[in-house]
């Protein structure tokens, strides 16, 4: 078992409910992606598996221990076993790639390790390694605000793989990628959770992306899960309900912001480029 | 996409929901000022008066020539190496007493916020505690401090540096700490969120953000201390200050003038010190 919610909600300070009545449970490297219109809660979900924020309501289970009842370091143990791919990678400008990607082990570092690597870096050939999954090892001892939004994404999807998890969350990993970079980097995501039995849990707004490449689709619309079935079972029918609020247009890679319009006329515009001949990308 | 109760052409939509605030903030900030004026005795044109250029035209040219005889000069280069080491001595031992303070004291470097988790109430105490402290250190001023180690260490430099490290050690942990946090806080949290140590979460995640700033407010605190001990002269604590305060009662301006220069060239120094390294920094 991975993680195990059950019936929990998500209140923010604001007293915004960004997450109500959740029940999901996901094995041990088994993978899903949450799909779902803007505000639908994906962040939050992900924050919330990623001990980021804390369930306002109902009972979370991570790697075996509910995170809130542990004392702080049982906690920080388990943070270091979970790693969180974020939509804008969290880097300092300033920070060479080298570091940025290193820095995914501090949590199993002694501190005294990784303030040493920050003299001399404490494992190049294991950064080395990483990067050039993601066609990145030349850009090794370059600052990150030399790189290009896209780039700097691949840097922080191979920091988390360089911090080597057992739970991988993943928040839109690729929004800044053209499709054949995206479709790559989810293919290294999916390669390195068969590997070493990682579980990968991402949101993904493409979603034809997340059809070809996850066995298991959740939909998430206003804090609920509409619904959460095999990537097979999933209906053209059940996605545009999902996205309605969208006037029904899907994102996917080829169309990433469903044009937000009246539902009534929605129908009538869609011109013949943007329908998504989704049958072409499921399974894989 | 309905907004329904205002057309365009309605003036309600063109003014600036803002303005009124503004306004009214600008005039509550104008009748506090007045009274306080008052109270300063705020009287500039009192400074052109005749009589008063007069005098301080006399005060200022009993400044005139600097003085340069040799015999000042050599008492000069001891007094101005003295100054240097009471201010850099005194920055180092601040820097002892803020860098661990600081980090106790950001909330960005907090673990407990997360969630938030466990030992939130004991990490918001020592937070305050933290806070508290470095009120204290620097809400009294370093000449009190002086005047309390010259009594214990005798005249000297060492009551200087004291007093230097303990106020600048309160002020430099206060900055340092509000530096902290008015950077990108994002990269350290996501490192604490992934298990890392608060070191290593300042080391990679706040730092690289935040160093230019920190070096450039610690060097101009570095100035300060500089102009600092001449205050603390007065009281004896040796250097620059000291060599002022015995000119200044022999009322030699000359000298006086000499010393100021010296100063000039300190606060030159300093801030090229600081444009170079927040270049080596950027």
């Amino acid at each position: 078992m991975s993680f195990d919610l059950k019936q929990v909600g998500l209140t923010h300070g604001n007293g915004f409910r960004a997450l109500h009545g959740i029940s999901l449970r996901v094995g041990r490297a088994e993978r899903a992606a949450v799909i779902g219109p803007s505000g639908a809660g994906k962040t939050s979900l992900i924050r919330l598996l990623g001990t980021a924020l804390r369930p306002s309501e109902g009972r979370l289970d991570l790697l075996g221990d509910n995170p809130w009842q542990q004392p702080a370091g049982k906690l920080r143990a388990l943070r270091t076993r979970i790693g969180t791919i974020h939509q804008s990678p969290p880097i300092p400008p300033r920070l060479r790639v080298i570091t940025a990607i290193l820095a995914g082990r501090l949590g199993v570092w002694p501190a005294w390790r990784g303030l040493l690597s920050l003299l001399y870096p404490a494992d190049i050939a294991g950064a080395e390694a990483v990067l050039a999954r993601f066609d990145l090892a030349d850009r090794l001892f370059d600052r990150c605000d030399r790189l290009s939004g896209g780039q700097l994404q691949r840097v922080g999807i191979a920091r988390v793989l360089y911090q080597q998890p057992d739970l991988i969350l993943a928040d839109e990993p690729v929004s800044a990628l053209d499709p054949a970079l995206a479709d790559a980097a989810l293919g290294e995501l999916v390669s390195e959770s068969e590997r070493r039995q990682a579980t990968l849990f991402a949101s993904l707004h493409a979603v034809d992306l997340a059809l070809k490449w996850f066995p298991r689709i959740i939909g998430l619309r206003a804090g609920e899960v509409v619904f959460d079935l095999p990537t097979a079972r999933v209906s053209d029918t059940m996605l545009s309900e999902l996205y309605a609020a969208e006037g029904g247009v899907l994102p996917t890679q080829a169309n990433p912001r469903a044009p937000v319009r009246d539902p009534g006329e929605a129908r009538m515009d869609i011109g013949p480029q943007k329908i998504v001949k989704l049958d072409a990308c499921r399974g894989r | 996409m309905s907004v329904a109760s205002a057309t365009p052409s309605d003036p309600l939509l063109h003014r600036d929901p803002a303005a009124r605030a503004r306004l009214g903030w600008a005039l509550v900030a104008l009748v506090l000022l007045w009274p306080l004026l008052v109270l300063a005795e705020f009287r500039p044109w009192v400074l052109f008066d005749a009589s008063n250029l007069r005098v301080m035209g006399s005060f200022l040219a009993g400044f005139l020539p600097p003085k340069t005889s040799m015999e000042f000069m050599g008492y000069l280069l001891k007094a101005t190496l003295e100054t240097l080491a009471i201010a850099t001595a005194g920055i180092a031992l601040a820097l002892l007493l803020a860098v661990p303070l600081s980090i106790l004291c950001t909330r960005a470097l907090s673990v407990s916020l997360i969630g938030p988790g466990p030992g939130l109430h004991g990490g918001n105490a020592l937070r305050a505690a933290g806070r508290a402290l470095l009120t204290f250190l620097r809400a009294i001023p370093e000449i009190v401090w002086a005047l309390m180690f010259v009594r214990v260490l005798g005249l000297g430099p060492a009551a200087g540096v004291l007093a230097l490290a303990i106020t600048y050690g309160g002020m430099l942990g206060k900055v340092y700490t509000e530096i902290l946090e008015s950077t990108d806080t994002r990269p350290a949290r996501s490192l604490l969120e992934a298990g890392s140590p608060r070191l290593a979460a300042l080391a990679y995640g706040l730092l690289p953000n935040a160093a230019q700033e920190l070096t450039s407010y610690t060097v101009y605190r570095w100035e300060c201390a500089v102009r600092a001990s001449v205050i603390m002269g007065f009281v004896g604590a040796g250097g620059l200050g000291q060599l002022m305060d015995q000119s200044m009662k022999m009322l030699n301006g000359g000298e006086a003038a000499t010393i100021l220069l010296v100063f000039l060239l300190l606060v030159l120094l300093a801030d090229a010190l600081s444009s170079t390294l927040r270049r080596a920094l950027a």
